[in-house]
């Protein structure tokens, strides 16, 4: 497929990747491609100027601090995520990358992009607001970290503003996470999908029945009192050709339980 | 109209099977039509073009990729392999032959995405479990549904 016509720019440091996002309000970070290309096919977007993020070393690598916690650079691929000895401090990271469509698109695709996309039926967004993620922000006017519930604005919309990239994703310490989904084919985008973290108090983040994760916290993991936390948030899902908006109800349920349940075992 | 100072057009250099091309091209241009269009390397077929078939799979700087999901300037210095590469003159390589050997194609349409897949997997994992053949292959998508086959035949070249 033809694209419309795009600049492009690959800048060599952070300073200048912001400089060049602000001369332009129609230019837009290029991450691991793996959605905006298919935007930009579909004529959904069409970026005056497209600014590939690959040559900042800013956004790369992962780091596991002495007291467990984990930075990874908004550009880290899945495959990285999946490969890294660091990562497994926190092992849901990878085994939930692992699950994210196929060796070509993990292979490319960024937990940066996965985010600052947050299409609901990724893995991802749901994902990091259970695990308790920070997100670092840089403008021309400096950096800012928010937690997951001032990240996620909605469909397609996060805190990142017009100039502004992502640059890292903190996560603390912890180990006792859980993840469930009902996908799309195997390893496919998800329908309705639960993360769950254990560590300290209960933390559970339900994905793909409202426009951002929606996170809540049970009083206890006992499977009634999930299933009750749940039904508390009186969620109004939507309805698609995948499930309808009761359906979506029940999963967010039946996946919360089992989410709360990994986490238990691990 | 891109109405900023940065450029729609860049000059990139491409080494393609070991043979380095270096050509001016539209930042708009997808590397697989680079690679069919421009160096006429027509082996690396377009079936979906929305990144779910994988008949597009080449390999860049050692990494599996699907070439419609990707601007030929993002490979600018970067070390492609497409099926084209596989074979040593005549002599094709040990999957190929194991292809031929298992009627592992069909129409064919898949192959060469197939192949490189399969290619990467053999590279990282020479002997892969079946599982780990099954996974390394779900990017791509075969029209005639010869998994059966195209699964023997990458089993019997990593033995
Ligand atoms: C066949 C196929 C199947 C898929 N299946 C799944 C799946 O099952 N689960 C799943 O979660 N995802 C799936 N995806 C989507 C994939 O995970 C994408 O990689 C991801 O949604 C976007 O990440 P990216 O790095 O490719 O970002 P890009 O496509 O490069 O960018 C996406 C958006 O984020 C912005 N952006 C990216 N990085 C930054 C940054 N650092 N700062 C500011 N803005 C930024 C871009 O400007 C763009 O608007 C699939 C994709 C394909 C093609
Ligand atoms: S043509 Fe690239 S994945 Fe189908
Ligand atoms: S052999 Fe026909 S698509 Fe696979």
């Amino acid at each position: 497929m033809l694209l419309r016509e795009v600049a492009y720019a690959k800048p060599e440091s952070l300073a200048e990747a912001l400089e060049i996002l602000a001369a332009d309000d129609g230019a837009r970070a290029l991450a691991g491609g793996q959605t905006l290309i298919n935007v930009m096919k579909a004529r959904a977007g069409s970026p005056d100027t497209l600014v590939d993020l690959s040559g900042l070393d800013d956004l790369k690598g992962i780091e596991l601090g002495a007291d467990g916690t984990l930075e990874l650079g908004a550009m880290t691929t899945y495959s990285e995520i999946i490969a890294s000895s660091e990562a497994r401090a926190r092992p849901i990271l990878g085994e939930v990358c692992a699950q994210i469509a196929d060796v070509q698109v993990r292979n490319r695709g960024t937990i940066g992009g996965n985010a600052c996309t947050n299409d609901p039926t990724n893995h991802l967004p749901p994902l990091l607001a259970a695990l308790g993620a920070r997100f670092t922000i840089a403008g021309r006017g400096g950096e800012q970290t928010v937690p997951a519930e001032e990240f996620f604005l909605g469909v397609y919309l996060t805190a990142v503003g017009t100039g502004e990239l992502l640059t890292k994703i903190t996560i603390p310490a912890g180990r006792n996470d859980g993840f469930a989904a009902v996908t799309l084919g195997v390893d496919g985008t998800c329908v309705v999908s639960a993360a769950a973290s254990l560590n300290g108090s209960a933390r559970l983040a339900l994905g793909c029945v409202d426009a951002v994760p929606v996170v809540l916290s049970p009083s206890s993991t006992d499977p009634d009192a999930v299933r009750q936390a749940v039904r508390d948030t009186a969620l109004d899902p939507p309805s698609d050709v995948h499930a309808s908006s009761d359906y979506r109800r029940h999963l967010a349920e039946v996946l919360a339980v089992r989410a709360i349940e990994q986490a238990q075992r691990s | 109209m891109a109405t900023s100072a940065v450029p729609t057009e860049r000059a990139i250099s491409v080494t393609v099977n070991g043979t380095t091309y270096d050509r001016e091209v539209e930042a708009r241009k997808l590397l697989i039509h680079f690679l069919r269009d421009d160096l006429d390397l027509t082996g690396s077929h377009i079936g979906c073009d929305t990144g779910n078939c994988g008949a597009c799979s080449v390999i860049v700087d050692g990494t599996l990729v699907k070439s419609c999901m990707l601007l030929a300037v993002q490979a600018d210095g970067a070390r492609v392999e497409t099926v084209e590469g596989l074979a040593a003159g005549d002599e094709l390589s040990k999957l190929q032959q194991a292809f031929t050997a298992h009627h592992a194609l069909q129409c064919g349409y898949c192959t060469p995405g197939m192949l490189m897949s399969a290619t990467a997997l053999l590279r990282a994992n020479p002997s892969p479990s079946d599982d780990e053949i099954r996974k390394a292959l779900q990017g791509n998508i075969c029209r005639c549904t010869g998994y059966w086959n195209i699964f023997e035949a990458v089993k019997a070249a990593a033995e």
